[in-house]
This record gives C-alpha cells, structure tokens and sequence, in this order.
C-alpha cells in the first residue's frame, strides 16, 4: 500500500515545494523586474532592502526542486533537464548575476552601482524568462526514446513558449508589485499599485490568451480538458469549470483590490491565488505524466527504499523549515526603512 | 575526435570549472561562520568590544561569499541532470536521497538564519543572534556532512547493489558511514578551518604591516595562530590516515598519487618526476628509498602496488594527480612549520613585531585555497575513468547532449564565473584594505530591541566604547 502511495505522496510534496518557490522567488524576481522603473535610487533601495533578507531562503526552495527531483523521481531528472539544457543555463547564469548584484550594488557607486542594478534588472528578467520557456516546453510536452531524451537542442524554442516566457515575467512582475505593497509607503506605495495594475491586466490576458490557445495546438493538456475544437466534451469539461470560473473572480477582486488605496495585503494574497489555480489547471493538464507526456510518476520513481527515506526526513523537517521561515518573515515584517541593512 | 569524447571532454571540463569555482565558497565559509560564532560568543562572554568590532567586519566578508556559494551552488544542483543525466539516473537511488537531506537539513538551515545574521541587529535580542550565528555556523557543517558523504560514496560505494545498471541502496548506514567519508570529511572540514585562519590571520598582518595596528588586528593574529597551531598538526594526522585508506580503498588512485608504474617491496617516497603516461615511466625522478611503504604501509618493505599491476584503461590522468597531491602536502607542510614559527614567536610575545612572520603570513594567505582545489584535484581526476570508482565509467554517465551545447555553455560559464570572482574579489580586498577600523567608526551597534530594557544601558556604554576605540587605532 505504501510502496504505491509512495511515488504519489512525493509528486505532491515535490509539487508543492516548486509552488512554494514560483511564489517566493516569483515576488523577488518580481521585485527585479520593476527595479530600474522605480522614481528614485531612495526607492530601489527600499525596494532591494524588501527582499534581501530572504532571497536566498527563497532561492532555496530552487535547489529543494532540482535535488528532490533527482532524490525522488531520478528517470525523470534525467530525461527533462537535459531536453532543457539551454533554458536551465540561461536561468542558472541570470540566477548568478542577480544573486551577487545584492552584494555587490551596496558596495559601489556611481557607474559601477548603475551596472549593478542592471545585472540586478536583466538576471530577474531572464531567470523568469527562462523559467517561462521550460514551462511552455514542458506543456509542449519532451520527446523521450527508451526514457531518455530524444528530441532536439531547440526543441524547447517555439512561439508558444516564447509567449509563456512573457507571460512567467509579468506573472512574478505582478507578485513583486503585490509585495512592494505591503512592504513600502508613500510614493514608492502608490507607484506599486500603478505597476500591479498594469501587471493584472497583462496577466489576466496572457491567462485567456493562453487558455484559448493550448486547445488549438493540437496539445495533449487540451485532451484533459475535454476541449477538441469546435466539439467541446461537457462530461470532462463540466468538473473542472470551477477552476477557470475561480480563476475569473480572483482576477476580478485583484483588478478591484489594486484599486482600492486601503488594501495592504488582500492584492498579494490574491495574486498567489491566481497563481495557485494556474498552477492546479496544470497539474490537470499533467497528471499522472511527470515528464509530459512520456514519463508517469509511477515510471520515474526512485526505489521505495530512497522515496521512504527521504520521506521520514520530509514529514520531519518540512515543518521546522516552514515554521523558521515563518520566523524570519515574521522577523522582517512591517514596512521597510531606507536602512535596514548591515552595509 | 569524435562529438562523443569533445562531449565527454567538455563536460568533464565543464563540472571540473564549476565545481572548483564553487568549492573556494564554501571552504572559506565553513570557516568563517564557526569564527564568527566565536566572536560573538567571546564578546557576549567578556564585554570586549574588540570582538564585536570584527564580528561586523568580517560578516561583510562572510555575506559577499555566502552569497557567491550560493549561486554557484545552485549550478551544482542542476548540473548532474542536464550534463550527467545517466549519472543521474542510475545512481539517484543511493545518492539523491543525501543531496535531499542535505538540502533539508542545511541549505534552507544557512539561508534563514543569515538573513538575521546579516539584517536582524535592530529585531532580535542578542542571545537570539548569537543563536542564529550558531546555527549558520552548525548548518556549514551538516552541509559539508552530506555532500562528502556522497562524493565518499562515488570514491568508495559500499551498501549497494546493482540490478539492470542500476544502483539501489540497500543498507543506509553503510551507505553514508561509507569507509572513505569519516576521513574525507573530517579532512575537508578541518581544510575549511585552516583556509579561514590563513586568510584571518593575512588580513591581520597585512594591516600591521601598513601601520594600521589596531586591537583587532592583533586579536586576528593571536587567534589564528593558536588555532592553526591544534588543526595544522591535526590535519597532518588526518591526511596521513586519509591516504593510507586510500592504499586500502583504492590502490589505482595511490599507485598514481605516488607516482608507482612498478610493483615494490621497500617503495621509495618519490619527492620530484615527471610522469610519462604513454611510456608508463617517470623522467627526472628524485625519491628516498624505502621510506613510501613506511608512510602508506607503516613498514620499510611493505609491498606498494605500481600502476602496472592494472590494464592502461584503468589508469587516471597520473600527472595531474600525482602533481596536485604534492602541491596539498606542500602546502601542509608549509602551514605547519608556519604555525610553530607562530607558536615560538607567541609565547615570545613578539607576534605581531616580527616583519618576517607578518611578510609570510600575507604570503600564506590564498594558501588554504589553493590546498584545497590540489586536493580535490588529487581526489576526483584520481577516480578516473570513473564516477563511481570500479563500477561507473565516467563515459557511461554523461548527457545525451551535442558537443555544441555544452561548448558554449562552457563558455558562458568561464566568462560569469571570471566576471563574478573578480567582482567579488574586487569588493572583498577593499573590505580587507579598509581594515575593522572602518567599519567600527562608520557604524555602532543599534540596540538589540527597545522592549529589552536591560540591555539597552550595556549598550550604551558599548557605544561609547566603540567610538573611542577607534581613537585607539590610530597609531
């Protein structure tokens, strides 16, 4: 029973710890994202001061993705990230410039600080790009022979993840703004609500755009739907109307709460929401494929001596590492001050 | 050549940059973190200010490479998937589990508590901080627990078995206690301590010697002489005990790190040759008799076995190995008559007045890293052909990918890394040339938290403390 809960349990915890990083890495790329557009350099220091503290805890959760897909699902590691190579090199590269411009920005100044921002700026926009092109990728689906990658060096460059790659960097511009606004005061306040505004209304297109499109690619994810052009299949769409129908009205109530110059963090939580049901509508598109659409989570899983093993180490420390998380966030709430730093 | 072996060349030239690229990261701040926790324990303890004083100068050396093992650790983890796929995937059941723990247990351990390290000053009290500089410093270590479990585990796979190509795991504690992880990492762990004193005790004297002599810069002597003076001799031990479980684990590796093509009763210790691996000889060779079997097998005419005892294609790249092990026994043995010219100078109380010891420890620096990457070197080009020594050939690991892609990825990688290592280098000497003085005069501590009100006049007088000891450092 256990043996075949197993594969289940960690596609799950798996799933999840990537939903926990697309959030948290999201709102600080996002921060990234919006840097260079902010008013003022009193403003980029607000906005770098927001996240510093908890980027690499952030960053973490990365790692957690890649080494509990190669501990849990090792067939599965194997066969995606070489079908990804360069997508993962560009992200990996960008993670890099991104990561040392929090030190290195606050150490110089003058020509060498201005490069920093931009080493800042552009590693955000193509970490989150990058991240966009392996999510089209993947809903395009990875050629496998034998379990191994067969599909081609490119394979991963098609208009359709050029698209999701947009799509992913305003997604994280949308949570960078949301979090900048319960993270600043004042003016920098009202300019992240004009940058979430606009950031809602380019997400909640790139959602409809993307919706509407997959079915007409002639994709498997459609199939799941039961969306075939013109002929819609009601007996598997009608079960799953209540995502897109959340979908809608999250989106609405954010739209709405932007607005509204009271909210604090009712547009955050709202844009995780958003997030989340995007996220469950590809797992519908997914499952039970972890690879898709040519390796299932049962095909991809570690022995179930490593999947326990790991497992007990999971149930006890997931826990502790979200409950000290907790208490960093917790730590450094409120708004942020100009000098919050050690620097 | 053909795509495959460019490919396997590149790859291997690929995780061969990166990883040597990342390890200089962490074996610094492994160190750094247990030296910070000192600090702070020490200044909690005693008052002084001194030690709070360089608590907040070399945590700003310790963010900028925590910060750059960060990142280049995050290449590492993606990096056995997209070039070493079937690495990956036969040996994931045994290995992927370590990696996880590792990140569970470590990674996400460091990153939090940093960011209280760094930033919580104003949020927390001061046991609490001191508390987070513990648990970073505990966490290096968990850290480096787990990654050398593994990689003993490529050198010396025990607990397995082997079904379809396949490696399963099937005793866990045989797997982590492999035979070649105690001494691996106790080896690597005491590298780290002694990296992070040589560079303590360089920033020291280089700022004596440009007539910047403060109380800090003295404490940095004293403290990283006493220290090097316990690990160098233990490290020695370490590394002895090291090398003869590798005589037992894996001949190969220490046929080729000695240097022996024959088999010998009474091997000599060859001290200088040129290996020629094509005629499996040595050129120019300059030995001692008799004294290697003393060393690997504590006998005069214990039998060494020479690299000819196996097939040319189990051979590793005997140059490099035999080359880069010297240079880390070098290098150990330089730390350790320096730490005993440190110790006889101490007890002379003539430290931080001796313009030779101070001109060596400048010099001696870099030293620990440089150790580090040989011994590495010796380690890793000594397990090939294989990835998982005896049973892995490193040919049947690597990605199904196209030479093109890892050449210029390879590319891309040389020209972030070198771009990234000098900015950081850059940034990291100014700290160093600045001195602690800096950093004291610039900044006192803000109060711990305004709702404890006891220590708020403690910190008041360290205020005081803290902007008239600069007064002090002028000379």
């Amino acid at each position: 029973m256990m043996e075949t809960a197993l594969p289940y349990i960690w596609a799950g915890l798996l799933g999840l710890a990537v939903f926990i990083y697309v959030l948290l890495d999201g709102f600080d790329l996002g921060v990234g994202i919006l840097f260079p557009f902010a008013h003022s350099d009193r403003d980029r220091d607000i906005m770098m001061n927001s996240v510093a503290p908890v980027w690499d805890g952030n960053e973490t959760w990365l790692v957690l993705g890649g080494g509990g897909l190669f501990a849990a699902f090792p067939k599965a590691y194997a066969a995606l990230m070489p079908s990804v190579y360069m997508p993962i090199g560009f992200m990996l590269i960008a993670l890099i410039f991104r990561g040392v411009a929090f030190e290195f920005r606050f150490a110089s100044k003058g020509v060498l600080q201005r490069l920093w921002d931009q080493a800042f700026h552009w590693g955000s926009i193509v970490a989150a790009f990058s991240q966009g092109l392996i999510l089209g990728a993947l809903v395009q689906g990875i050629v496998l022979h034998d379990g191994r990658f067969a599909g081609g060096m490119f394979d991963w460059l098609t208009p359709f993840s050029f698209f999701t790659g947009c799509a992913l960097v305003w997604g994280y511009a949308l949570l960078g703004s949301t979090w900048l606004i319960i993270k600043t005061e004042d003016g920098l306040l009202h300019w992240a609500r004009q940058m979430a505004n606009v950031a809602a209304i380019v997400v909640i297109a790139c959602l409809v755009i993307v919706s509407i499109t997959v079915p007409t690619l002639d994709m498997v994810a459609a199939d799941r739907w039961g969306i075939h052009y013109p002929h819609l299949d009601w007996a598997r769409l009608l079960p799953l109307t209540p995502v897109p129908l959340l979908t809608a009205a999250c989106c609405w109530m954010l739209v709405r709460s932007v607005r509204d110059a009271q909210t604090v963090h009712k547009p955050f939580v709202l844009s995780i929401s958003i997030f989340a049901l995007a996220y469950l509508g590809l797992i519908i598109s997914f499952f039970p494929y972890i690879v898709p659409y040519s390796l299932t989570i049962t095909q991809a899983a570690a022995a179930a001596n490593a999947q326990g093993l790991l497992l007990v180490g999971a149930v006890v420390l997931l826990p502790v590492i979200l409950g000290y998380t907790g208490y960093v966030y917790w730590v450094f709430r409120g708004k942020v001050k100009t000098h919050g730093g050690y620097h | 050549m053909t795509d495959a072996t460019d490919m396997l060349f590149l790859s291997r030239a690929q995780f061969a940059f990166t990883i040597a690229f990342h390890i200089v990261y962490p074996s610094f701040t492994i160190g750094l973190a247990s030296y910070l926790a000192m600090l702070e324990g020490l200044w909690l303890r005693t008052g002084r200010n001194v030690y709070l004083v360089l608590y907040r100068y070399w945590v700003k050396i310790f963010a900028i490479s925590f910060g750059l093992g960060v990142v280049s650790g995050v290449v590492m983890s993606y990096q056995f998937g997209t070039n070493w796929s079937l690495f990956a995937e036969k040996t994931g059941n045994v290995l992927g589990p370590l990696l996880g723990y590792e990140v569970m247990t470590a990674f996400f351990l460091e990153a939090s508590f940093l960011a209280i390290m760094l930033f919580g000053w104003n949020r927390v009290g001061r046991k609490l901080h001191f508390t987070s500089t513990l648990v970073v410093a505990i966490g290096t270590v968990i850290s480096a627990f787990w990654i050398l479990a593994a990689n003993s585990w490529m050198q010396t796979p025990a607990g397995y078995e082997i079904r379809d190509g396949i490696f399963y795991a099937t005793d866990w504690l045989q797997v982590i206690f492999n035979p070649s992880f105690p001494f691996r990492f106790l080896h690597m762990v005491c590298a780290a301590y002694l990296t992070t004193a040589f560079v303590v005790i360089a920033v020291g004297s280089f700022q004596i010697l440009r007539g910047m002599q403060s109380a800090a810069s003295v404490v940095m002597l004293k403290m990283g002489v006493l220290f090097i003076c316990i690990v160098a001799p233990l490290q020695l031990l370490i590394g002895h005990a090291h090398g003869v479980n590798v005589h037992h684990q894996q001949p190969v590796k220490l046929a080729a790190m000695e240097g022996h093509w024959e088999t010998h009763r009474g091997a000599p210790l060859i001290l200088f040759a040129l290996p020629d691996q094509e005629n499996a000889r040595n050129d120019f060779e300059l030995a001692i008799p008799q004294l290697g079997s003393l060393v690997v097998a504590h006998s005069l005419d214990a039998e060494i076995k020479g690299l000819k005892e196996w097939p040319a294609t189990e051979y590793p790249p005997v140059a490099t190995v035999f080359w880069s092990f010297r240079i880390m026994v070098g290098i150990g043995i330089v730390m350790l008559g320096f730490a005993f010219y440190g110790l006889w100078l101490l007890l002379r109380g003539r430290l931080e007045s001796s313009p030779l010891f101070l001109r060596l420890g400048v010099l001696l620096g870099p030293a620990g890293f440089i150790a580090v990457i040989a011994g590495w070197f010796t380690a890793e080009v000594g397990r090939q052909p294989y990835t998982v020594y005896g049973l892995l050939r490193t040919v049947d690991s690597v990605s199904p990918i196209t030479a093109n892609s890892v050449g210029m990825s390879l590319i891309v990688f040389i020209f972030t890394y070198c771009t990234v290592f000098f900015a950081g280098f850059y940034y990291i000497s100014r700290l160093i040339i600045a001195g602690p003085s800096a950093t004291a005069a610039g900044e006192v501590p803000t109060p711990p938290m305004l709702s404890d009100r006891t220590n708020i006049r403690d910190f008041e007088q360290e205020m005081d403390l803290a902007t008239s000891s600069t007064g002090d450092d002028q000379p």
